[in-house]
């Protein structure tokens, strides 16, 4: 009974393991062949693609300076959510409440209008940051609490042991953090870092609204100066979707090479 | 064999984990080359004892004093304490991401500040002491317990460290691991060196115990020889405790 069940799977398992094939990746590279060529011989998507180029270069820029800050606000955030000082835990955890409980487009107007005229009126005029260095400030501190979360879950998924043990060597509470429980952290949060890089991408299309020329600002300017919204927009959503997919295809990477590495 | 000067002073030592009262007023005193073996049943508040002494838990009121430094006293730089006694774990906490030997040099180099070759050296050394110098480019994950275990005794020695204290070194190994363990131990002992051990291992207790303290429900019940357990406990508990452990 037994033999005949696994011979009848076995037959069937020699051939093409169609239940282990990633259908949707099937489907989207076919779709992608499809729509790249018909972009690509396309006069008015070339038109259209050259037209938004710049603003593609401005959203790349903003997510890597934006996700720079961030990487370092939710580091220190993280530190100051697990540590027993609680004037640093109390500064931590309202910066996550407060900045958590905020829409992206409110925190990004704030920077905008707010805060940015805010440190020009402070400072007497000395320091007056132009609109993208506010956008791209607006940006930081919003994904640094999101990441100040992630890295709090990474440091607190590492063992009480691996902190007492580098005590006991005559570590201090950061030599500690540094060398043994930051870059075990940094492994766990790899993957789910790389999701808000890519969530923090597709939010850069925020700052259009403070009239930023970003891809989905240089999109909306081609549509309102041709009134071509489909090739406009279609563009558009093309260049996120190559964006995202990239880093969403690097984070399954790191995933597997994670599993692999435990 | 003994000298007059305790180098660790534990004096009415209280400590409590919110209603447990976890240790009750324990005072004890190890000599410089002594070995001293806690024994007692689990819950008994030897281990949160052996941690009061480097600070791991913070006692709630008495006195400890390592090697003239005050323990107890918040002001007190403990990271200096701690360089000079050495922990070893139940679970031997390796550093995961680190091989062996990246294991034996970090302490070396961030807090005694060695250079890298004087620290590799003294890590190579360490290892061969306790017989896997073969596996130094090895990570933690690709060890058994008892290679695992015998790493993070080179770890702490390599610090040079007055004292050894031995958190129930063999509770997580299989048999067949424990004795590559204890052997460490026993050549430890043999050296001299000041050992604070938890451990329910009597071979290691007959072999190298200078003294034996049996501690039950946060107290300290008897301070004895290993003679003196075998042959005559003076105390009921104790007496109970050794017949449930000896079969």
């Amino acid at each position: 009974m037994t033999s005949e069940l696994e011979k009848a799977r076995g037959s069937r398992a020699s051939l093409i393991p169609w239940g282990r094939i990633p259908w949707w990746v099937v489907i989207i590279s076919i779709l992608g062949v499809f729509v790249g060529y018909s972009v690509l011989t396309s006069e008015t998507y070339l038109t259209v693609i050259s037209f938004v180029m710049d603003g593609v270069k401005l959203t790349l820029q903003t997510t890597v300076v934006a996700f720079a800050l961030a990487l370092v606000l939710g580091l220190l955030g993280g530190l100051g959510r697990v540590s027993k000082n609680p004037v640093l835990y109390a500064i931590a955890t309202l910066y996550v409440e407060v900045i958590r409980g905020l829409p992206m487009l409110v925190i990004i107007l704030y920077a905008g209008f707010v805060i940015g005229p805010g440190i020009r009126d402070a400072t007497g005029g000395a320091l007056n940051p132009p609109m993208l260095q506010r956008a791209i400030i607006g940006l930081g501190f919003g994904y640094g609490a999101y990441l100040t979360e992630v890295y709090r879950a990474g440091i607190q998924s590492i063992h009480r042991g691996q902190m007492e043990a580098a005590r006991s060597l005559g570590m201090t509470y950061f030599q500690a953090m540094r060398y043994i429980v930051l870059p075990q952290a940094f492994r766990v949060i790899l993957p789910p870092l790389v999701n808000d890089l890519s969530a923090l991408l597709k939010d850069t299309s925020l700052i259009s609204v403070i009239a930023l020329s970003d891809l989905l600002q240089m999109g909306r300017l081609y549509v309102s100066r041709t009134f071509r919204a489909f090739e406009g927009y279609n563009t558009v959503a093309l260049l996120y979707l190559v964006m995202t997919m990239i880093l969403s295809s690097l984070s399954r990477v790191l995933e597997r090479r994670m599993k692999i590495a435990e | 064999m003994l000298n007059n000067e305790p180098i660790i002073q534990i004096r009415d030592v209280h400590k409590h984990f919110g209603h447990v009262h976890a240790v009750r007023g324990v005072s004890l005193d190890v000599h410089p080359a002594e070995v001293v073996v806690i024994i007692g049943p689990s819950g008994s508040g030897k281990s949160t004892l052996l941690r009061c002494i480097n600070r791991l838990e913070t006692a709630d009121s008495g006195t400890i004093v390592v090697d003239g430094f005050p323990v107890t006293d918040p002001a007190t730089d403990i990271n200096e304490v701690r360089a000079e006694v050495g922990m070893v774990f139940q679970l031997f906490n390796l550093f995961p991401h680190l091989t062996a030997l990246g294991n034996v040099v970090l302490a070396q180099r961030v807090v005694r500040k060695r250079s890298r070759e004087e620290a590799e050296a003294i890590a190579v050394e360490q290892l061969t002491k306790v017989g896997i110098p073969e596996k130094a480019h090895a990570y933690p994950g690709q060890l058994s317990g008892g290679q695992q275990q015998r790493v993070a005794i080179a770890r702490a020695l390599a610090m040079q460290p007055k004292i050894m204290m031995f958190d129930e070194p063999t509770s997580a190994l299989d048999p067949e691991m424990i004795k590559e363990v204890l052997d460490v131990m026993l050549e430890l002992a043999s050296e001299g060196m000041t050992m604070v051990v938890v451990s329910h291992e009597m071979g290691f207790v007959k072999a190298a115990a200078d003294r034996i303290v049996f501690m039950d429900e946060g107290e300290v019940i008897e301070t004895t020889t290993p003679e003196g357990l075998f042959t005559a406990p003076k105390h009921e508990r104790t007496r109970l405790f050794l017949s449930k452990i000896l079969h």
